[in-house]
């Protein structure tokens, strides 16, 4: 009994990072209708900024403050970030075919990912301790400090990013926007805001998965993005695209699926297990579990 | 006209590139090539690092001591990046288009398995450093290696366990996809349960991974007094760290995959605390051998050696002494005497090389000590 709470805790903070990449897959494709695959790369971003602030402020004494400090200052880089993405890249395409799209992502993806190389090294760096870590038992299990700060900052995060979408002017307009651009346009907001703002908030909540990530996992190089990437697309597919809680819902379950396949099953089935995941919900579900229908109006 | 600027100049001018390329690693008439191929970017990083610093110590001194049949020795060294396919790539490019009479590498039992067979073909001789798994060495009579082997190994830490740490119910983590890792595991399942000792649990995780809370927590569960893991310093550093964050408090133990310095980097200092790794050579031995080679490793790069640059030196070491010896830079010559090599006295001990071209040597354990790696103890063959 212990062991399985221990693998739900394990599975649920793991889960938990995969939600926040899988929002940002979710925004951008509500609004533009395309998939950012260079996410995952926004998101080893998002961990070498913690990185090299954590060694510019030379932490000797972890502290809670600190670690706030470095997960805000890393989320606004990547917020820049995927803006500067977004203009840069995707932008001058907002007319093309989605395929070019899509297939400039994939371009946008390698290039960060072999620059990171050529500018980081691409050797493992060793994520420095920006939490101190103690551990508490509950019913036989060992929950770590790093793993309550995961999961309280990612429903922290999540709760946040809820009142933006639904309570404010902006969240309205995105809400607009992906409803429909035209019409949207036609009402006086300004698209290119929208959208920026749009990539703003995913490269954020992206970045944060980043030091949340290195914070429990602390080994960061630059093609760390590249897997939990793809986990969080296909977390972001399982929830049904453009749907918000379906995005945190299907990264919590890949995030506990893959955790109970390594521990009851095999981990040679860690990998596959997602991929299984995302052909069987094509097959069954294409608009995945909370995903509507769409109707094409002619 | 035309077509001749059309079709002849671009021809031309990638023809007289290429022999231009071709020509600026030739080696002159004074010099004998030889190629190195190691991991010098990648996950075992320090692996080729070490191992490059180790060899570049033997080329200068030998080169400053007058060199080699009346030449200079010139290190030709490409980088892996840590992956088997790129090894093959830069062994190919190191006997095709350097020419190299004889080639040093990997540290990775997997990628020296790449590198070997084209050497093999090629009749290029390969020392390998510090490959322990003991296919490496099978795959033809050019590859040598100047380390004891993993049955060997095995034996050790299975002695180890049983006699120094009194452990006898054992949990193994092993990395599926390398060579070296899952060979030195079914070794120790062999040895360890012949002599008495029990496996409670076998959990895998792949080169690479970050997570493996949930191999832990089932290891956890089957109550282990210490886990064997047979893997590289990367992943043991990630594993030591999750262990203890779910409470898995018992010792860990290893092998010669663990000797770096990034280790006990971050949490893993305190993570590892106690735990024990099997490896080829300690810094606290007195001998002057070991000792003088730690003052002039000192003494160039600022840092202490780690077992593989010792390892690097001898490989270096016994293959000049063999060129010397044979008088010659002729693939089949040198190997010839590399096979002849008995009671060389190396910084890492008096190696013999055995007629399966493995070098026959006592093994040493380590304890992981407030981040530095103490002696323990030396288990003789």
């Amino acid at each position: 009994m212990s062991e399985f709470i221990q693998q739900l805790i394990n599975g649920l903070s793991l889960g938990s990072i995969y939600a926040l990449i899988a929002l940002g897959y979710t925004m951008v494709y509500g609004i533009l209708k395309f998939i950012n695959f260079a996410h995952g790369e926004v998101f080893m971003l998002g961990a070498f900024f913690g990185y090299f602030l954590a060694r510019a402020f030379g932490i000797e004494a972890p502290s809670i403050t600190m670690a706030l400090v470095i997960l805000l200052l890393s989320m606004a880089g990547t917020a820049v970030i995927g803006m500067i993405i977004e203009k840069l890249a995707y932008k001058p395409l907002r007319n093309s075919s989605k395929l070019t799209v899509l297939i400039t992502a994939i371009g946008v993806s390698l290039f960060l990912q072999y620059t990171g190389q050529l500018v980081f090294g691409a050797d493992p760096k060793s994520f420095p301790t920006i939490i101190e870590n103690t551990s508490f038992n509950i019913l036989g299990a060992t929950i770590g400090t790093n793993q309550i700060v995961v999961l309280v900052s990612a429903v922290l995060l999540m709760y946040i990013l809820r009142i933006i979408v639904f309570k404010t002017k902006m969240g309205i307009a995105i809400r607009a926007v992906s409803n429909n651009m035209t019409a949207a346009s036609l009402m006086g907001i300004n698209i290119n805001n929208v959208i920026s703002f749009t990539f703003a908030i995913g490269s954020a909540l992206a970045g944060a998965a980043g030091i949340l990530y290195s914070i429990n996992y602390p080994s960061i190089d630059p093609l760390m993005g590249l897997l939990p990437g793809l986990k969080a697309f296909i977390a972001a597919v399982l929830g049904g695209i453009g749907n918000f809680p379906g995005a945190v819902v299907g990264g919590v379950l890949i995030g506990l699926v893959e955790t109970f396949t390594v521990g009851y099953l095999s981990p040679t089935y860690r990998d596959a297990i997602a991929f299984a995941i995302l052909i069987l919900i094509l097959l069954v579900k294409p608009t995945g579990l909370f995903g509507k229908k769409d109707i094409e109006k002619v | 006209m035309k077509f001749v600027q059309n079709f002849f100049l671009p021809v031309i001018m990638i023809v007289a590139g290429l022999a231009l390329f071709q020509s600026c690693n030739k080696a002159g008439t004074d010099e004998i090539l030889i190629g190195e191929y190691a991991s010098l970017t990648g996950s075992e990083a320090t692996f080729g690092q070490s191992s490059h610093n180790g060899l570049v110590l033997a080329v200068e001194e030998t080169n400053n001591s007058g060199g080699l049949l009346g030449k200079k020795i010139k290190l030709v060294t490409e980088d892996n990046q840590g992956k088997p396919s790129e090894t093959q790539t830069v062994v190919q490019k190191l006997i095709n288009r350097d020419k190299v009479v004889a080639v040093i590498g990997e540290v990775a039992s997997s990628r020296s398995k790449a590198g070997a067979p084209i050497c093999q073909t090629s009749k290029i001789p390969m020392i390998t450093p510090a490959s322990t798994n003991p296919e490496v060495t099978t795959i033809g009579d050019y590859i040598f290696r100047v380390c004891f082997i993993d049955p060997f190994q095995a034996t050790v830490m299975s002695k180890f366990a049983l006699n120094s740490m009194k452990v006898k119910r054992v949990a193994l983590l092993i990395d599926q996809k390398n060579a070296y890792s899952t060979g030195l595991a079914d070794n120790f399942k062999k040895v360890f349960t012949e002599m008495g000792g029990e496996i409670v649990e076998e959990q895998k995780y792949s080169n690479g991974d970050k997570d493996f809370k949930a191999q832990l927590t089932a290891i956890k569960a089957k109550n282990p007094e210490a886990v064997f893991i047979p893997g590289y310093y990367t992943d043991v550093n990630l594993i030591s760290i999750q262990a203890r964050e779910i409470g898995l408090t018992v010792p860990l133990f290893g092998s010669d995959g663990w000797e770096s310095e990034k280790l006990t980097e971050g949490k893993a200092k305190d993570a590892l605390e106690g735990s024990f790794f099997s490896t080829h050579v300690s810094s606290d031995d007195p001998s002057p051998q070991i000792q003088g080679y730690i003052k002039k490793y000192r003494e160039k790069y600022g840092k202490e050696p780690d077992a593989m640059s010792f390892l690097a030196y001898d490989a270096g070491m016994i293959l000049f002494d063999a060129i010397r010896k044979s008088g010659s830079t002729e693939g089949e010559k040198i190997k010839n005497q590399l096979a002849k090599t008995k009671d060389y006295q190396g910084v890492t001990g008096v190696i013999t090389i055995n007629d399966q071209r493995n070098a026959v040597k006592p093994a040493v354990v380590l304890e992981v000590k407030n981040g530095k790696f103490v002696y323990k103890e030396t288990i003789a063959p």
